[in-house]
């Protein structure tokens, strides 16, 4: 139908019929999916690749020390020139002291924050509060690192005087507060979207906020929380500077968190950063355990998704 | 109903009925306690009066419907005897609501206290994320009951109170999610009977439900206006001259009218009441 507006110009329906058959649109529709694809796949295949590189070098290196030395071995000595050891399990027990310890730190302080922030805070507290915190996950971790070693280990050295400079404690303790703000603020998005129905539900038979919180909010966004605190422990394992500057370079097999340790990252670099030749034994080991590394954060991340599609409360 | 045979015994715990209420049980001309009392109530959200001096003398042992078109300020009403209306920030109230002869806007009054006396059910229905038995043992739970034989006394006796107990007997451990809405609005019911309420207050109960679940909550509240109170808000005005004994008329925040039912709906004394249930608006 022709617009009468328009005078003796084209239709409305006119125009969009010559825009739709124009050559440069159709080229241009066919070939954005095409690039989108590429950028997809350049982040898959970086991917695959790196794993690829991993088990190659990770084989090249089972070449040469038996496979059940590495993972049952209790001594790590790469660099005792005469005979080697390669026993990981000092490293994954360095890794875990300094985990474990982050984790008692930030999964009890997260949560509480996070069932503050939910429950308690004002709309304007929660506003201001939430992305100091979410500025706090943005501190450069080799900052974290000078202050576990500069501020933290003095400190507790003071507590215990048997503490030495380099030791678990003190990057555990650190990375605690690194991977808290991952908890606090995940966990408060899961107990936001809780319903404000169920809360009204608990509310109406009498109960207090505390008992709302507590009883009923936390076990419907207990899903969400878990996910959060499996990921930020999957961060912890992965940390890197903090557990190189403040833990130390001693692999030790034992439960002792006032000793220095070293852990699966902080060898790497310690390798990565000295002057291991290409080829040699040493220089394949670190493949070796970044492929352990990589199979712990795997498996925790695989947990995680796990857990927040297997537990999620329907609502 | 085998159901209300187990709740005649709180008809003896709480001795506030005159024998005579429990004998002439359906007889119109006996005038009942009064259970809400309300005198004089505004109540403000910021600048908006949304109740503007509502009267309303409110007896127990019966239902009570509230109708009037959206936004008249029924639903408020009903949030403000249990004083959910509190959780919206800007609310500010005057006047009084006397429950059982103690007002409950004095700050003295323990809300906590008054929300196990006075229950509620929603427009949606809002089990928790749990199983069906623990949402009918979470109030029984925080108000200290925590003997395993007990709660499995009271969770039998709500449910069955609620009739629902039939239908997920055999699934007490299941997530109350799993449900129908009809039976969820149900389990909910069943929620709030497990601390035996003295008032149950309804906020449009079926508004969310199909006709056949409809009914049943019907005549759900028709067997508990026994032993509880009744106070059900309602879209439905076939439903208010089904169910209810007496019915205000909300307009614009105000009572225009407040009587027996079967007056309101035969020979209203106001125009705009006549007007409203005819149908001529709302």
């Amino acid at each position: 139908m022709a617009s009468q507006g328009l005078g003796k110009e084209q239709s409305i329906q006119e125009m969009v019929a010559q825009s739709r058959n124009r050559k440069g649109k159709k080229f241009i529709e066919k070939l954005m999916p095409i690039i989108l694809i590429i950028t997809a796949l350049i982040s898959v295949l970086t991917t695959i690749g790196i794993v690829f590189t991993l088990i190659f070098e990770t084989f090249e290196f089972f070449q040469r020390v038996s496979i059940t030395d590495y993972l049952f071995g209790r001594e790590w000595l790469p660099f005792s020139g005469s005979e080697p050891l390669y026993g990981v399990l000092p490293l994954i027990l360095g890794t875990l002291k300094v985990s474990v310890i982050a984790a008692c730190v930030a999964v009890p302080l997260g949560i509480a924050a996070a069932i503050y922030l939910s429950e308690y805070a004002s709309d304007k507290t929660r506003r201001t509060i939430k992305p100091i915190l979410e500025v706090l996950a943005g501190v450069p971790t080799i900052v974290y690192g000078f202050f576990a070693l500069t501020f933290v280990t003095p400190l507790l050295q003071e507590l215990i005087p048997s503490l030495k400079i380099f030791n678990a404690l003190s990057p555990g303790i650190v990375v605690g507060i690194m991977i808290l703000p991952m908890i606090a603020s995940l966990s408060e998005d899961a107990m936001s979207s809780v319903p404000n129905s169920i809360r009204e539900g608990a509310l109406a038979l009498g109960a207090t906020k505390l008992e709302v919180s507590i009883k009923v909010v936390l076990p419907a966004a207990l899903s969400g929380i878990i996910a959060s605190v499996v990921l930020a422990v999957s961060r912890a394992i992965g940390e890197t500077m903090i557990v190189s500057l403040a833990g130390g370079a001693t692999p030790t097999f034992d439960f002792n968190v006032t000793g220095s340790i070293q852990t699966m990252t902080a060898y790497i670099v310690q390798v990565s950063s000295g002057d291991a030749g290409y080829g040699t034994t040493i220089y394949y080991s670190i493949y070796a355990v970044g492929f352990t590394l990589f199979v712990f954060t795997l498996i925790m991340n695989l947990l995680a998704q796990y857990i927040s599609k297997r537990f999620r409360e329907e609502y | 109903m085998v159901e209300l045979m187990n709740k005649t015994n709180k008809q003896e715990t709480a001795n506030i009925k005159t024998p005579s209420q429990i004998v002439g049980e359906s007889t119109k001309s006996v005038e009942r306690n009064s259970v809400f009392n309300t005198k004089n109530f505004n109540l403000w959200y910021g600048d908006h009066h949304a109740l503007k001096d509502i009267n309303l003398d409110i007896r127990e042992n019966e239902v009570t419907a509230i109708i009037g078109p959206s936004g008249c300020g029924k639903s408020t009403y009903i949030k403000a005897l249990n004083r959910m209306v509190e959780l919206v920030p800007i609310v500010k109230t005057n006047g009084e609501i006397n429950y059982r002869g103690r007002n409950i806007l004095e700050a003295s009054y323990e809300v906590e206290e008054l929300r196990t006396r006075v229950g509620m059910v929603f427009q949606k229905p809002n089990p928790f994320p749990k199983s069906i038995y623990d949402n009918i043992a979470y109030g029984p739970r925080i108000h200290g009951i925590k003997n395993k034989k007990v709660l499995d006394e009271i969770v039998e006796k709500s449910l069955r109170g609620a009739a629902i107990w039939d239908e997920v007997k055999d699934r007490l451990n299941q997530n109350a999610y799993g449900l129908s809405g009809g039976q969820q609005q149900r389990i909910c019911i069943a929620r709030c009977l497990a601390i035996e309420p003295d008032v149950i207050l309804m906020d449009e109960p079926t508004s969310a439900l199909d006709p056949i679940s409809t009914l049943k909550v019907e005549e759900l509240v028709q067997e508990l206006k026994d032993n509880y109170s009744i106070i059900i808000v309602t879209h439905n005005m076939q439903q208010a001259a089904r169910i209810s004994d007496k019915t205000a008329f909300f307009l614009n925040g105000e009572v225009v009218e407040f009587d027996h039912t079967d007056k309101i709906f035969s020979t209203p004394k106001d125009q705009r009441t006549e007007d409203y249930i005819s149908g001529r608006f709302g």
